[in-house]
């Protein structure tokens, strides 16, 4: 099976993943590129050689389909990995590098239970999720403002052991807008730094400006919806896990109200 | 246990009064710095309590959507920092002001907000140190993008003196003593009455406001089914009653208005009549706001809630992921959001170098920006042959000149004197003397420097054939280091004779801006032609 392919068979497995490294092209607009998705479904000779060239280049397939196209990943030390440390601002103090880190971090988580709020909405392959600037900003403080109605006894951080501190606190600290003396968005703020991730997705091929209102609204791809519930909310759950802070779920979704709860 | 039951409630209550007296700190913070201002003598200034009127400024211009911005805010302060020191400039004015509003909202950290350490005795009887976050003023972003600012809950309760207060109860008490006030007619202690509940209304507000918006982005978080349904009964049925009394006693004031003989009576109502009206525009807003939350809750609702069961697992980034990350410690919170992040997003192609690339790269010319700022002018240059405008000579000359210990003497006497030796002696004399005019008193003091040249005008116009203004009076000042720790400005202008006090220079210095100027600019003209 794994010898004996035609070299025209590997150059084009080749090439599809080569069009699955440009997020934004999707199969719908080149002829090419939907031929090779066409094949990776109905050929499963070709799936399984695509799927090794991949492997051997440090990619994983998540999934190829017409929407969406190819959608790669990039394995534990690839070449294409794109690491945090390159993301987040560098910082010399390494307890402020790792609250930049998760604060960073925790937009993206954001972005993505705003893009798809329900267990279902992810599920669901026709979905699309609407994300702007101040609603993930706003959908994260008010997080914060949960947990900290939630944290009834003396919770303030202790002052000798700052990384202790919660990482809600960290976000409710941080300011959500300064102003500059040239008016634009400061960097360091929380809007600032939700700004940044949305257009980051969006250079991704994850999510498509809409508009600019509400300092920047984006709708989802299905690009992005495969990548987070194929990979990245597996990820995040599967280190959760291992912290013993979530269990496996019971039905229902925790940003929904369940029905005993409203009506 | 009975030693928990005892310790317990005291530490409470310590570290709350610990936490409110924190909240003041900035504000005590503003007074002791001010003396190290380099760009003003600001220790005329008080600082606290123009802090003060900074949070009011702010309060008052909240409401539902948006407040004031910095500019605003700044613009505001202007008359009550004006009344402090009327004899200073309006550019001075107005940058204390925006140094206390940045000072307010602690521009320069990270986080914007200030930071207080504070003890207290955990339920294991351990004394930990805690730290206490606070912010005073915070800064918003409206949905046009502009940056506008809030008053945070700390700094209303600082401001109203109100720590932990039921806002409901405090408001009553606060209505009821405005309508005692007003028919016994002690009006002033009635504006502060009515003024003390224009702020519990907007915190009021406040509370409405998050609780409209949480609801808003997630019905779940607010209990809709008892809790919210009770608040906005309590608060139409509060508003309701607000307007009765708010009416009733407009009325009355309206007629203490137009009744009263007295002009300073008369003055307090109208204020009272103006507050009341903007307590009831502000009823009415939060009116609509109550109206409308029912609608919002609805049409969430019907977004959120009716939808099919799910159809294949999945799971819920909210709940599962982002919320208990929220809840880790910070240590702990770096490897979900890492393994998170590293999952999600996507790949990166690395760029490859190749020859050809990096030669046509390195050999691409300069952008050009004739596209972008129209055309440039080549500038033709020419080096200049000498940096200094004055030689070393002519400096020691001017040094021996103005050194002037004992008795003062006239410009016009000593550029005479420096004309004498060289011309170019008399126009550095002159650009010292102007320079003395405005000594920085403060860098001396900084400097360890043992005198500073005083200049003094006293109206005499000067009569020179080259230079035109003032015929200052000139003098060395012994600058006296250990005069006191404030860096008192003023302390060597007492060894000065012609200064009669602060004011006389000051007045004379308004009064000859435009005099003077002139002689300033044709004398440096002169002095870099001489240059080239």
């Amino acid at each position: 099976m794994s010898t004996g392919h035609a070299s025209a068979d590997a150059e084009a497995a080749a090439r599809l993943l080569a069009f699955g490294m440009r997020p934004k092209l999707v199969p719908g607009r080149d002829v090419v590129y939907a031929d090779l998705v066409r094949r990776y479904g109905e050929d499963s000779a070709f799936k399984q050689l695509t799927h090794s060239v991949a492997a051997g280049l440090g990619l994983m397939v998540l999934e190829v389909n017409a929407q969406a196209g190819a959608v790669l990943a990039a394995t534990d030390e690839s070449v294409f990995e794109i690491k945090m440390d390159s993301y987040a601002r560098q910082s010399k103090i390494r307890e402020r590098r790792d609250t930049e880190k998760v604060l960073h971090g925790l937009i993206h988580l954001a972005t993505a239970a705003l893009g798809y709020p329900r267990p279902d909405d992810l599920a669901n392959d026709t979905y699309i999720g609407r994300v702007s600037v101040e609603q993930v900003d706003g959908v994260v403080r008010e997080a914060c403002r949960i947990l900290d109605e939630r944290a009834a006894t003396n919770t303030d951080p202790l002052a000798d052991a700052p990384e202790l501190e919660q990482a809600w606190r960290a976000y409710a600290r941080r300011p959500a807008a300064a102003a500059t003396k040239d008016g634009r968005l400061a960097p360091d703020t929380t809007r600032g730094m939700v700004t940044r991730a949305l257009r980051f997705l969006a250079e991704q091929g994850f999510l498509v400006p809409v508009s600019s209102e509400q300092g920047g609204t984006y709708r989802t791809t299905p690009r992005y919806q495969v990548q987070v519930r194929e990979l990245a909310a597996d990820a995040a759950f599967d280190e959760l896990l291992a912290l013993g802070v979530v269990s496996v779920p019971g039905e229902g979704s925790t940003l929904r109200a369940s029905a005993t709860d409203t009506l | 246990m009975r030693a928990d039951e005892t310790t317990a409630d005291p530490d409470e209550g310590l570290a709350r009064r610990l936490k409110a007296l924190a909240c003041t700190a900035p504000l005590h913070d503003l007074d002791a710095r001010k003396s190290k201002l380099d760009w003003a003598d600001a220790t005329v200034y008080q600082m606290a309590e123009i802090g003060l009127h900074t949070i009011d400024q702010v309060t008052i211009a909240m409401d539902f959507d948006t407040g004031a911005d910095h500019h605003q805010v700044a613009h505001r302060l202007l008359p009550f920092v004006a009344a402090q020191a009327p004899d200073r400039t309006t550019d001075e004015h107005t940058r204390v002001a925006r140094w206390v509003l940045d000072n307010l909202i602690n521009v320069g950290t990270t986080d914007r907000g200030f930071r207080r350490v504070y003890g207290a005795v955990d339920a294991d009887g351990r004394y930990r140190r805690r730290a206490f976050d606070f912010k005073l003023l915070v800064e918003l972003a409206a949905p046009d993008g502009e940056v506008y600012l809030r008053a945070t809950d700390e700094a209303i309760n600082v401001l109203v003196g109100a720590l932990d207060t039921d806002v409901e109860s405090a408001h009553i008490a606060a209505e009821v003593k405005l309508e005692n006030l007003i028919t016994r007619g002690r009006l002033a202690d009635a504006k502060l009455a009515a003024e003390q509940a224009r702020y519990r209304t907007v915190q009021y507000g406040e509370i409405l406001r998050a609780r409209l918006d949480a609801t808003r982005r997630d019905v779940r978080s607010v209990d809709w089914e008892r809790e919210l349904p009770e608040l906005l009964d309590s608060a139409l049925t509060h508003i309701e009653s607000r307007f009765r009394a708010e009416t009733a006693i407009l009325k009355n004031i309206t007629a203490a208005r137009d009744e009263a003989e007295d002009p300073d009576h008369k003055r307090r109502a109208a204020e009272l009549v103006d507050i009341v009206g903007d307590c009831i525009r502000r009823h009415t807003q939060l009116q609509n706001r109550l109206q409308a939350a029912g609608a919002v809750f609805r049409a969430e609702q019907d977004r959120q809630q009716f939808s099919g069961p799910p159809q294949r697992a999945a799971i819920d980034v909210f709940g599962q992921l982002l919320t208990p990350t929220l809840d880790l410690p910070l240590s702990g919170a770096l490897a979900p959001v890492e393994a998170y992040f590293r999952a999600g997003a996507g790949t990166s192609v690395p760029s490859v170098p190749a020859l050809p690339s990096l030669v046509s790269l390195l050999l691409r010319p300069a952008p050009e920006r004739e596209h972008v700022v129209g055309e440039v002018p080549d500038p033709e240059l020419q080096p200049a042959e000498d940096t200094d405008a004055f030689t070393d000579e002519q400096w020691r000359q001017a040094d021996a000149l103005l050194d002037l210990p004992e008795v003062p003497r006239r410009l016009s006497g000593l550029l005479e004197e420096a004309r004498a030796a060289d011309p170019a002696v008399a126009r550095l004399v002159a650009l010292r003397a102007v320079y003395a005019y405005g000594p920085e008193v403060g860098g001396a003091l900084r400097q360890a420097q043992r005198a500073v040249l005083l200049a003094v005008d006293d109206g005499t116009r000067l009569d020179d054939p080259e230079i035109g203004g003032a015929d200052l009076l000139l003098m060395s000042a012994l600058v006296d280091g250990d005069a006191d720790d404030g860096g008192e400005p003023d302390g060597p202008g007492d060894d000065s004779p012609g200064a009669d006090g602060a004011d006389g220079v000051d007045a004379a210095r308004d009064g000859t801006d435009v005099e003077r100027e002139p002689g300033l600019f044709d004398d440096s003209d002169a002095i870099e032609e001489a240059a080239l």
